[in-house]
This record gives structure tokens, C-alpha cells and sequence, in this order.
């Protein structure tokens, strides 16, 4: 099947392009990076995971999301996510590459990072998260392909396949629940040491993920002859909705917690993300951007009339998923550094070559994508009228 | 006796087996005798169930006291000075009251105290996040109770930093050979690389040969200079009979942030006079 990832458009070729050019810049700068170290980011002895943990975090969330598609098409039987379910797994995989990528070029050695298997740590979470991240990006390549090349030759997947998708589906919590522990149990770090961290990484993950998803599928449609279907995304827009009230209720329960008990040491980074702690505020314009966009995002997909205009659906997305980007993969990460264990504030931003590398860590990951996608919409196409079970 | 060319290669093969490894693999078999650590200890070094610190800070009386001590330590550790607060280096250190101690705020507390320099480093836990969290072991508690750093093992991904509320850890966000002075550097002291993690270590390489940590001597030079007693202590905390017990079972003591459960090994005298 790869051999359809070789053949398209003029259009397909510009974008693989762009995309390599995109990691090129990223992996020139990595290359610096690696030779001067990590001085060359904005972080700091006091903020001392930036935007790369940040992004890790949220495409943790964006890779679990797959599991909103997985649950309903395998264990409800809601025939109508069939198109689409391979579409929730291969980003599954995109995801992973990307989160693997950022925690590598997070890494001070590097080279050293097969310590983590030569000296292995149950108590550390950060092993943990390196099984169940790996897991994951086996289970959802194993999984898609089979499928999807089932589905070209027109018979049913291998029976063994089953297992491993019942497996996928407490997986996909798992790798998010465990990457909440890398932060919910830290002593002394108040914004992060939040029995609800979990569920609200879930929630985020659920609303986050799903949202770029349905994006992903109006372009599927927009470019290609592949029709996902309309009811498929709209039921899809139905699940972000619900998810992204369940998240902004839990951020609502963190605000409550903090400022009612009033105890200085939980308030302290709430303030410094939304109004400015001591003359310190680089992130509150940001953090204010994320609140109204989760709150357009709601109206707009609150009520069925507007949610069930695509375009409508389309831009509420979009600001769903820019608010949470924000909120997560970098308010998130950052708040819980300010003020440091001295109380004191240092602040962090990041510089031009962190985020180049970023955005190279990004585009690989669409790279992966686009390939994924362009070979299920290739099989989409030639198979369209058949539908096979799973 | 004549043997043939096969049988030659097989007594040849097995003694050079038992030449090579057979010794050291019988030895292993035999059970409990080969350790990592099988290195020869210094008669003259200094052990302990559970090393800790005492800090009268009311014994600290010029700037240069305190200068004294993170020079001491800094120097003998080759620590780099990148001089800026980003890449900022530090094993040992003072700050205020109000910044040591943020979870005993007290806005009243006696001008002396609150604008008294404090000296922080690494509080040595007895139950430390950072190991904790370390997914490669490359700190790990001693049994003696340091709390150690391998900087040879370190990958460099800063989750002990996250996890040490103490700020005690600092990153190599830069090669720290560039910040050494050729003429001031301690040759005896291991070099690190970039990228890996760093804190105080009770100099355990001073232990052994029988020194007490460095900063605690020139603590001790400064008393012994200025006609004083020094301003601080070092011993064993599971020994009833250590200066360190002796002090805590004598002076009101505080440790940074006790509530977390992290249990400190260095202790603060804050004030009042002795047996006050």
C-alpha cells in the first residue's frame, strides 16, 4: 500500500515538500541545538520545560482522542464512524511521532536516552509514559494498516486484529492519564498537584483532538473524492461538544478550589497566567485569547442550528482547538514553573530557533499524516460503494 | 600422546574460556561477593546512617562569611559561572527569609531576620522526589543518606527539577567548560558534560578521604578567623551523640517546606541565643 503515497497531484507534491523544507529548518536548528545545548531555548534554571513539553502534552492528548472514534464504531456498533475511524488512528500515529520527537529534543543528552531502557525505573512516571506511548504508536499502526488493507482487498481483517482494538481502547486512556502523573504528583509544584489534572487532560484531550479531526475530514473532503460523510462529523462535533464542556468545567473546578480556600501557594500561578503576578504578565494576553475562544467555541457548538452548519462547525473548531493549544501546550506547562519553589518570578518565552525546531517537530508529524492519509484516501477512493465490516 | 587438530582447539577453546571469564563468572556464581562499588575505602573516611546539616544563621555575621562558603564549594566542584540568571549554575546560595521559608510568611518577623541571607543547597531528603522521578536512576539516594547525582548517566530530562521543591537543581544549559577558568579549575574533580543535571552532594568525595564538606570548613575557617563559632554543622543525624543531635536537641530548629513529607536533612537555627 505505501506505493500510493508515491503517486499525486502537483498539489500533494508542493505540500510534501513544504512539509520536508518545514523539518529541514527545524532539524538545521536542532543540529545547533544539540551542539550548544539547551541554553539556545528561553528556558530556564526556574522554568525548566517550555514549549517542547508543552506541545508533548497536548498531541498526548490529540493521539488519545482516536479512542472517541474506536469506542462507538467497536463497542456500540455505530456503523456510521467506519469511513472515518481509520482517519482517528493514523493521526493516533501522527501524534505519537510528534510526541516521541518533542520529549527527544527536550533531552539534554540525547544520546544517552537509551538509559531509559538500559537502567529501567518503574517509580519514574516518565518510564511509564515511555511504554504506553510506544504501545500506543504500535497498536494504532498495526491496527490502521490491517484494516485499511483488508478493506483494499475487500475481505475481512485477520481475526487477531480484534483483541489489539479492544486493547487500543483503555490504551488511549492510559498514555493521557499517565502523562497528567508526570505532573499530578509533584510536591511543592501547587498548579500541577490536582487530583482532577487526569480527568481534565482527558477532557481537553477529548474535545482537542476529535476538533482537529473533523477539520482534517472537511479537508479530506474539500481535496479529495473520499467522502467521509456528513453525519459521521457532525456526530464527532457532538462528542467535542460534550467533551469541552466537561473540560471547562473542571478548569472551573481548579479556579474554585484555588481562589476559595484562598491559599496563596494554588492561587499564585492562576494569577500569573490570567491577570499578572508582581509586574509579570507575558502570558496573561495569551491565556485571556484561550478563555474567549473555548467560550466562542462552546456557543457556537452549543446549539444543534449553528453546530449543524459545516462552516459554522468548521470555525468553532478551529477556535476550540487554538484555545486549547494554548492552554495546554503552553499556559499549562509554564503556569506550574511561576513563581518558582522561592516564590520569586522568572519569566519564559520562547526563543526563534526553539520554536523553529518546534514547528519542524510539527510538520514532521503532518508529513506522517499527509503520507497516511493519502494512501487511506487512494484505498477510500478505488474501494468507494464497499463497505466492509470490522 | 598425539592429538589431532580438533582435539587441540577444544582444550585450547575451554582454557582460554576460563582464562578469560571463567574466573570472574565462578567468583559471580559463588553469590554475594562481586559488587559494583568493589573499590577501596579510605581508613580515615567518614560514615554516617543518615548525614545532616545545621545552619545557625545568627552566626553569620559579613557578607564575605557567606561569599566564603559558595566559593569554597563552587571552586572545589568546578561549578561554571555563566553570569546570567537563565543558565545560572549553583550548588550553594543564600536568599531571604521570606524566600527560604515561603510557607511561614510573616510580614512582622524581626528586621534582622527578614533581611538576613540564608544559605541554601541541596536539602538532602530523606524521602526525595527527584529520585523519585528520575527515570534512569541517575540519582539515587545513598546509604548514607546523600542524595547523589550521576552526571555520567543523566539524559537530561529535567524532571527532578520539576519535582524538587526546593529549587536545588540546576541544568547545564550550556557547556560548562566554557565557563571555567584554566587556572582555577580542580583537576581531582570528575568533569561534566552539557545538558545534564547538578546539585550539591554533601561533597561525598570529601567524605571519603575524611574531609567534611567544604562548606562546612570554610564555615569553620571564618569562625576560627573572627574569634566566633562557626555557622555550621555537620554529622550524623542517627547518632544521638553527633553535634548535629546535639544542636537540634538543644536550639529550636526549622526545615523548608516540612509539610510536603520530603523530610529535609538541613536544619535552620534562626535565632535566639544558645539554650534560649
Amino acid at each position: 500500500m505505501l506505493e500510493k503515497a508515491l503517486t499525486g497531484s502537483r498539489r500533494y507534491w508542493t505540500w510534501v515538500f513544504f512539509l520536508l523544507a518545514m523539518v529541514g529548518v527545524g532539524f538545521v536548528n536542532y543540529l545547533y541545538q544539540f551542539k550548544n545545548g539547551l541554553g539556545i531555548t528561553g528556558m530556564s534554571r526556574d522554568v525548566s520545560w517550555g514549549l517542547y513539553i508543552g506541545q508533548f502534552t497536548f498531541l498526548v492528548g490529540v493521539a488519545a482522542s482516536a479512542v472517541m472514534l474506536v469506542i462507538p464504531y467497536y463497542l456500540h456498533d455505530f456503523k456510521k464512524f467506519g469511513k472515518i475511524v481509520i482517519l482517528g488512528e493514523f493521526l493516533a500515529v501522527a501524534a505519537v511521532t510528534m510526541c516521541i520527537s518533542f520529549i527527544f529534543v527536550d533531552l539534554g543528552q540525547p544520546m544517552r536516552v537509551l538509559n531509559v531502557i538500559l537502567h529501567p525505573t518503574p517509580n519514574s512516571i516518565l518510564f511509564w509514559d515511555m511504554i504506553v506511548l510506544n504501545g500506543y504508536l504500535f497498536l494504532n499502526i498495526v491496527i490502521g494498516w490491517m484494516t485499511l488493507s483488508s478493506d483494499r482487498k475487500g475481505i475481512k481483517p485477520p481475526a487477531w486484529i480484534k483483541p489489539l482494538i479492544y486493547l487500543s481502547i483503555p490504551w488511549a486512556f492510559s498514555i493521557h492519564t499517565v502523562t497528567a502523573f508526570l505532573y499530578a504528583g509533584l510536591p511543592g509544584r501547587h498548579f500541577w498537584l490536582s487530583a482532577i489534572m487526569a480527568a481534565r487532560f482527558l477532557a481537553s484531550a477529548f474535545a482537542g483532538g476529535p476538533a482537529l479531526l473533523i477539520l482534517l475530514a472537511l479537508i479530506v473532503r474539500k481535496l479529495t473524492k473520499f467522502d467521509p460523510g456528513k453525519e459521521p462529523i457532525q456526530a464527532v462535533g457532538k462528542i467535542v461538544t460534550y467533551a469541552m464542556i466537561a473540560n471547562v468545567f473542571f478548569l472551573g473546578l481548579e479556579f474554585f478550589t484555588a481562589f476559595y480556600s484562598q491559599i496563596p501557594g494554588h492561587m499564585h500561578p492562576f494569577v500569573y497566567l490570567y491577570a499578572g503576578l508582581e509586574g509579570h504578565g507575558k502570558l496573561v494576553p495569551l491565556m485571556w485569547a484561550s478563555s474567549i475562544l473555548a467560550v466562542v467555541s462552546l456557543v457556537l457548538l452549543i446549539f444543534p442550528s449553528l453546530r449543524r452548519q459545516e462552516g459554522i462547525l468548521a470555525a468553532a473548531c478551529v477556535a476550540l482547538f487554538v484555545s486549547l493549544w494554548i492552554d495546554k501546550g503552553f499556559g499549562l506547562v509554564v503556569g506550574g514553573f511561576i513563581p518558582n519553589p522561592f516564590e520569586g518570578i522568572m519569566e519564559y518565552w520562547p526563543t526563534t530557533r526553539e520554536t523553529l525546531i518546534a514547528l519542524g517537530v510539527w510538520a514532521l508529524g503532518f508529513l506522517v499524516l499527509t503520507l497516511l492519509y493519502k494512501i487511506t484516501v487512494t484505498v477510500r477512493e478505488e474501494t468507494a460503494g464497499i463497505e466492509i465490516e470490522h | 600422546m598425539s592429538m589431532n587438530r580438533r582435539q587441540f582447539l577444544k582444550i585450547a577453546g575451554a582454557s582460554t574460556l576460563l582464562g578469560l571469564g571463567g574466573a570472574s563468572a565462578l567468583n559471580a556464581l559463588r553469590g554475594g561477593e562481586l559488587e559494583a562499588s568493589h573499590v577501596l575505602t579510605d581508613e580515615k573516611a567518614l560514615n554516617a546512617k543518615r548525614w545532616a546539616m545545621v545552619i545557625d544563621v545568627s552566626k553569620f555575621r559579613t557578607e564575605e562569611d557567606y561569599k566564603r562558603l559558595t566559593k569554597a564549594c563552587h571552586s572545589i566542584h568546578n561549578v561554571p559561572d555563566f553570569g546570567n540568571p537563565k543558565d545560572e549554575i549553583k550548588w550553594i546560595w543564600t536568599d531571604t527569609y521570606e524566600h527560604t521559608f515561603p510557607s511561614q510568611p510573616n510580614e512582622y518577623i524581626e528586621e534582622g531576620i527578614k533581611n538576613k541571607p540564608f544559605v541554601l543547597l541541596c536539602n538532602h531528603c530523606a524521602n526525595p522526589p527527584c529520585v523519585r522521578v528520575c527515570p534512569t536512576k541517575a540519582t539515587f539516594k545513598r546509604k548514607d543518606g546523600i542524595v547523589m547525582m550521576d552526571q555520567h548517566r543523566c539524559i537530561g530530562c529535567r524532571f527532578c527539577m520539576a519535582a524538587c521543591p526546593f529549587g536545588a537543581r540546576s541544568f547545564n544549559y550550556k557547556d560548562p567548560r566554557l565557563a571555567l577558568k584554566k587556572e582555577e579549575e580542580n583537576r581531582e574533580y570528575p568533569t561534566r558534560t552539557i545538558g545534564v543535571v547538578e546539585k550539591c552532594t554533601f561533597c561525598f568525595e570529601r567524605l571519603a578521604k575524611g574531609l567534611v564538606p567544604a562548606c562546612v570548613e570554610a564555615s569553620r575557617e571564618a569562625a576560627k578567623a573572627a574569634g566566633g563559632e562557626p555557622g555550621m554543622y555537620f554529622g550524623d543525624l542517627d547518632d544521638p551523640a553527633s553535634e548535629v543531635r546535639k544542636i537540634l536537641s538543644t536550639r529550636y530548629t526549622i526545615r523548608r517546606k516540612p509539610e510536603l513529607g520530603t523530610d529535609p536533612s538541613v536544619f535552620y537555627v534562626i535565632g535566639g541565643e544558645k539554650n534560649a
